[in-house]
């Protein structure tokens, strides 16, 4: 039920980013009614019924798994890596469209992202969180994790620093701390707003505290403006480099299938194509539930979608050229690998992938299909399985059948992995839950400032460039 | 509404010494003609309000360019030094390991940490530096005495001019502010 349909690409207007809802007063009630509602829609409930009954399943796989040991999981030599390491490639790559959306369409100016940056900003966050939990607790003898920081010890020894692993270490933990003071940089103006209509004195406590007494000030607008111009330009490499470090692990190894120097372009597009499929996997319900449609309208959708069909068409290039690269090499033990991923016995995990991540997101050159929601939701469904089964697919079929057939293996996963990769969902849904509950979804002040009744700079802009004091190069960067 | 300001324009100066003043605009537009024509006046003391940062108006009040770069950079040289130093330390001085026959300090192997603290220290000075600057937290301001002012994160736009401003005249700038657009002017205590 779209009020307008805001999807044509009239190059002579432009399209309007927030359908409905005229003035600033709408848009704050909207989005705070949100959170200021007495009780969630049933529907919440049933969700965080689910979503906290399996974090306590990850509670129980997790203790189940300190108090046995690795070996109630189903790694073994040669698979030492495998559903642990593919749940967290898996969920870093979730994290990336989030600072994609949120510093790099900041920095090329694409306003509608202001509608749903936030949203994907906390999906970052909650995708990272559950992915620093997995190496963690992989790494056998969980109570010395601590052992990956440089901290000086009572051993005298010191982490190896030419190592990915360490490297990793350093880039997720970046990674989720920038990404945290981005979020909340851009949350303060929206959680002065829920405290000044705060209802009840425990949230005008609590969102007052959080907000840390912005009131609004230009003065003050000013110096922000600034520092969010320089967190996303500082987060824009970052995002670039994370999952490139991520691929590291693999590409530094001399294992065929991951000695290449392919991965990291290739790493960081499959995380930006599997990012926006769970944006879009999160967001349509969430729109359609809470009443945000006129603020995430069809076109955001729309732009999502042709994201993910243009970083869906990069990694399936990415997979022809490791096929070419294969057979170009020469290289016996290289070619022997890709023709095993495709015909061995993880056949089956390949074309998932393909099927889910090459041929499925091509539906998206037909506008028909990229404006549909069911079929938006099922590809973003089917996109996420298939980033997950890349993942499973370059771990698994390399190191079960790397150089000697001696030294060959398989690997099945057992119930206590299964059940753990199932409670991480349960991890990252109660938080997002959560978020929505108490935190504004849409970031309220960037959506004020791209309604129409905010383009104020436009008839002053004469008088402002003749203004001898004026500076203009942030105002004139948004024309 | 206009009559409710006038009325409060004769209200008699507080016992205590006044905050300043508080006026109310109802578009982005009249507060960005109004800062402009308050910056001509020679007011100093004052400050503007508004629920998103409206484009336009930093020139028209004449704010100056911040340091907040020049502080992000210190901050993200630093991280890029210290985690240079923290590798060579920790890998060519206190404990030297050879590993697969690279030099002790070895610059290709140690770029991406120095990268990620670079990044990391820059981030948290953008972040401190906005908060120092900026004041905040600061959790009293006399602003937020006025129940009006809380439509300043919603819809609304407000000028404050402080009672220490040379140019504040008790009662000359309410008129002046009036004249200038505003829908309601009110005095702010301390």
């Amino acid at each position: 039920m779209e009020i307008l349909d805001n999807t044509q690409a009239d190059p002579t207007r432009r399209a309007p980013l927030v359908l409905g809802l005229a003035d600033y007063a709408a848009v704050t009630q909207r989005v705070c009614g949100v959170v200021e509602r007495p009780r969630p829609p049933r529907g919440w409930y049933v969700a965080f019924a689910i979503s906290t009954s399996l974090t306590a399943v990850l509670l129980a796989m997790i203790a189940y798994l300190f108090v046995r040991g690795v070996g109630v999981w189903g790694l073994n030599v040669p698979v030492g890596w495998a559903f642990d390491i593919t749940n967290f490639v898996f969920w870093v790559g979730i994290g990336h469209a989030g600072t994609l959306i949120s510093a790099i369409l900041f920095l090329f100016r694409q306003e509608w992202r202001n509608s749903i940056n936030r949203f994907a900003e906390a999906m970052t966050i909650f995708a990272v969180i559950c992915a620093g939990l997995f190496p963690a607790i992989h790494v056998g003898r969980v109570w010395f994790v601590y052992w990956l920081l440089p901290y000086p010890n009572q051993m005298q020894m010191w982490p190896q620093f030419r190592s990915p692993l360490i490297w990793d270490v350093f880039a997720v933990g970046t990674y989720m701390t920038v990404s945290l003071l981005f979020w909340y940089v851009g949350l303060i103006p929206d959680l002065a707003t829920l405290r000044d209509r705060a209802a009840t004195r425990l949230r005008q406590i609590a969102y007052g505290i959080l907000a840390l007494g912005w009131r609004g000030s230009q003065r003050h607008w000013h110096r922000y403006e600034r520092a969010y111009l320089l967190l996303a330009a500082l987060a824009t490499p970052l995002v670039v480099s994370v999952h490139s470090v991520v691929s590291f692990d693999f590409a530094t190894s001399v294992l065929p299938g991951w000695h290449t120097t392919i991965f990291p372009p290739y790493f960081v597009a499959g995380a930006i194509f599997s990012g926006c499929a769970m944006v879009v996997t999160l967001i349509v319900p969430a729109r359609q539930y809470f009443g945000l449609r006129e603020l995430v309208t069809l076109r955001h959708l729309e732009n999502l979608n042709k994201l993910i069909l243009a970083t869906g068409s990069i990694v399936g290039y990415a997979y022809a050229i490791e096929f070419f690269m294969a057979w170009y090499s020469g290289n016996p033990y290289e070619r022997f690998t890709f023709a095993n991923r495709a015909l061995g016995p993880y056949a089956w995990a390949y074309w998932t992938m393909v099927t889910c991540n090459v041929v499925l997101p091509q539906l998206f050159w037909f506008k028909r299909v990229r404006t549909s929601l069911p079929g938006m939701m099922i590809i973003a469904l089917l996109v996420n399985v298939g980033m997950w089964f890349e993942r499973f697919v370059i771990i698994v079929t390399s190191l079960s059948r790397d150089f000697l057939p001696s030294a060959w293996g398989s690997y099945r996963p057992t119930w206590v992995e299964i059940l753990t990769l199932l409670g991480s969902f349960g991890l990252f849904f109660t938080l997002f839950l959560l978020f929505i509950r108490f935190l504004p979804m849409v970031s309220m002040a960037e959506v004020k400032a791209i309604l129409p009744a905010a383009r104020v700079h436009r008839e002053h802009r004469t008088d402002r460039q003749a203004d001898a004091g004026g500076r203009t190069q942030t105002e004139s960067c948004r024309e | 509404m206009s009559d409710d300001s006038l009325g409060l324009r004769q209200v008699p100066r507080p016992v205590g010494a006044p905050y300043g003043l508080l006026a109310e605009f109802d578009s982005a537009e009249t507060l960005l003609s109004a800062a402009r024509r308050i910056r001509q006046a020679g007011y100093t003391r004052w400050d503007a309000h508004s629920p998103f940062p409206v484009h336009g108006l930093d020139a028209a009040m004449g704010i100056g360019p911040t340091r907040l770069p020049w502080i992000v950079l210190a901050a993200a040289i630093a991280g890029l030094a210290g985690a240079a130093g923290l590798q060579w330390w920790t890998s060519a001085v206190d404990y030297p390991l050879r590993i697969s026959g690279k030099p002790f300090f070895s610059l290709p192997a140690f770029v991406p940490v120095m990268f990620e603290l670079t990044v990391l220290l820059g981030a948290f000075g953008a972040f401190l530096g906005m908060l120092v600057l900026n004041g905040l937290p600061r959790f009293y301001h006399p602003v937020f005495r006025c129940e009006r002012f809380r439509r300043a994160t919603d819809d609304r736009f407000f000028v404050t001019i402080e009672a220490s401003d040379a140019r504040y005249d008790p009662h000359e700038t309410p008129g002046f502010l009036m004249s200038l657009g505003a829908v309601h002017v009110e005095v702010l205590e301390d």
